[in-house]
Order: C-alpha cells, then structure tokens, then sequence
C-alpha cells in the first residue's frame, strides 16, 4: 500500500472533459452488470443533486477528489433488492451498504478507464449520509462533473470533483 | 457434480453476499458458503480445513487481501485451494502481486456471472 501511494504522489493528472463521458459509461456499466439494473442517462439534467442517500468515497493520490452518488432511499432499496435479491429485506441497512457497494466501484471503474490513474490513485472505504438538508463544500479550486441518470421515473446523481 | 464449500473474504457484508449469489446466478453449485471480514478472520476459517475455493477481496482493514495470501504460504490445510482475488481498484501493480503471492486468478469489480464463471471453473479442476 505504502508503494502504490508513495507513486501515486508523483504523477498529478489533470482532469479533461472526456472524463464527464468516462464516469457516465463507468457508472452505467456497474448498474448493469452489478445490479441489472439499466440507467438513462439524462444529456441536459435540470435542477441540482437531491435524494435522501449520498454514497461517497474519496480519491487520493494522482487525482484527489471524491465520487458521490445521490438518490431516494425507495431507489437504493430497489438497487439493494436487485444485488441481493431476498437477503436485502433481511438485512436493514442493505440500501445505504448497496450504494456505498455501487459507489465504491463507480469509482474504481471511472479510475480503471483511465491509464494513467490506475496504478496512482487510491479510493477511501464508502460513506452514506442519510438525510436531505446538507450542504457539501469541496476545498477550492475544484472542477465537478455531474451526471443525473434516470432509473424509471426517479433520478440518480452521480458527481465526481476532483481539486485541481 | 461436487457442491463447493466456499469461503468469501471481504470487509463488506452486502460484497459478501453479491459475490456468493453472482457464484450461484454463474452455475457453480455451492454447499457451505462460510464468510471472513479480513485476512486474520479467513485465516482461523482456513485452518479448519477442507475448503473448495477462496474469493477474497484485497483492499480490508486489520489484514488485508495480500498480506492474507502470504500468510496462507505456510497452512497446510490451504495447500491445492485456489485463491481468486477480487478487486475495485484498477491497479495492475496490485493483481501483480497477488498473483506472485500464488492467488490462482483474479477478478475486477464490476462482474459478470459469466465472467465469475469463466474465471473460476477452470480452477476447480472439473469439480464443476
């Protein structure tokens, strides 16, 4: 671990704006291929992240930032159900774990797409917050991506900030 | 057919139970399925014996995956039980090592039963 991270101090990447289609195509493929789960995504969202469940997890290294997915608890009690299928009515704390699950490797996928973030960047474990009413504040100067991605009628927020 | 006694090792509960039904959703046919948090708890599993098959993520608080690998090395009773290692990271300086630390396989998170299959089958030495 301490190899990985003392290389990915070295090599600071900038961030492109092919990055925005990269996190949209990372993100789509782990609800497929994780939960089955198909998202639309939407080419010009309208309004700003919102949804009772926030995933995160932290990037360090040649990228510093975060990846966040936002969405309503009844959506990631859906996506639990597809992951897990009868264990996640069993288990209370299925939809905020799923999330931080999907999250987690949103992240991991976006920095595997990425060659030269692979081998240099290091996620943190996920957090969920729960609850509507907060305000996220990234240290300045920060460059965001947002994607919302429709999942029947209900939106998902997926964003990436990265500090420049 | 053989049913499997498998152990899954992952600091993730809801991760444990994704990689034991993508194990079964792949065709594998799974007896004991036994489940470890980190490197140290699949340790204490391992010396009890008579595993089939070991799926453990890398990135674990306490022991994580690759120091787990190493400290199979000297247990007799982890001799002949192939190791896939699973993982989010995109790091390739980190499959590396897992597989020269003698884990048989390895595979990247976001999977596919089918891919979960691909992987494995040809370890289990036609059990399946």
């Amino acid at each position: 671990m301490s190899g990985i991270m003392s290389k990915a101090s070295h090599v600071l990447v900038k961030p492109e704006s092919s990055w925005k289609t990269i996190l949209e195509c990372a993100t789509v493929e782990v609800f497929e291929m994780m939960a089955n789960v198909h998202l639309d995504p939407e080419p010009s969202p309208e309004g700003v992240p919102s949804g009772d469940f926030t995933a995160m997890v932290g990037m360090a290294g040649a990228l510093c930032g975060m990846t966040s997915i936002r969405c309503p608890r009844a959506v990631a009690a859906r996506l639990a159900a597809a992951m897990l299928g009868e264990e996640s009515t069993a288990n209370p704390s299925a939809p905020e774990d799923a999330l931080g699950e999907l999250c987690n490797m949103v992240a991991g996928n976006f920095k595997s797409k990425i060659s030269t973030l692979a081998d240099h960047c290091l996620l943190s474990v996920p957090t969920v917050i729960s609850g509507e009413d907060y305000t996220l504040q990234a240290l300045q100067p920060v460059q965001s991506f947002v994607l919302a991605l429709r999942h029947e009628s209900e939106k998902i927020w997926v964003s990436l900030l990265v500090h420049e | 057919m053989k049913k499997l006694k498998v152990l899954i090792v992952d600091d993730s509960s809801v991760m444990r139970k994704i990689v034991e039904r993508s194990l079964r959703q792949a065709g594998l046919e799974l007896g004991e399925v036994l489940e470890a948090g980190n490197g140290a708890e699949a340790l204490v599993e391992v010396q009890k014996g008579s595993l089939d098959l070991i799926l453990s993520d890398i990135n674990m608080p306490a022991v994580d995956g690759l120091e787990f690998l190493k400290n199979l090395a000297g247990v007799e009773s982890a001799k002949g039980v192939p190791v896939v290692m699973i993982t989010t990271e995109g790091s390739e300086a980190r499959v590396v090592e897992a597989l020269s630390a003698g884990a048989k396989g390895y595979i990247r998170k976001p999977f596919t039963p089918d891919q979960v299959r691909e992987r494995i089958a040809p370890l289990l030495g036609g059990a399946q």
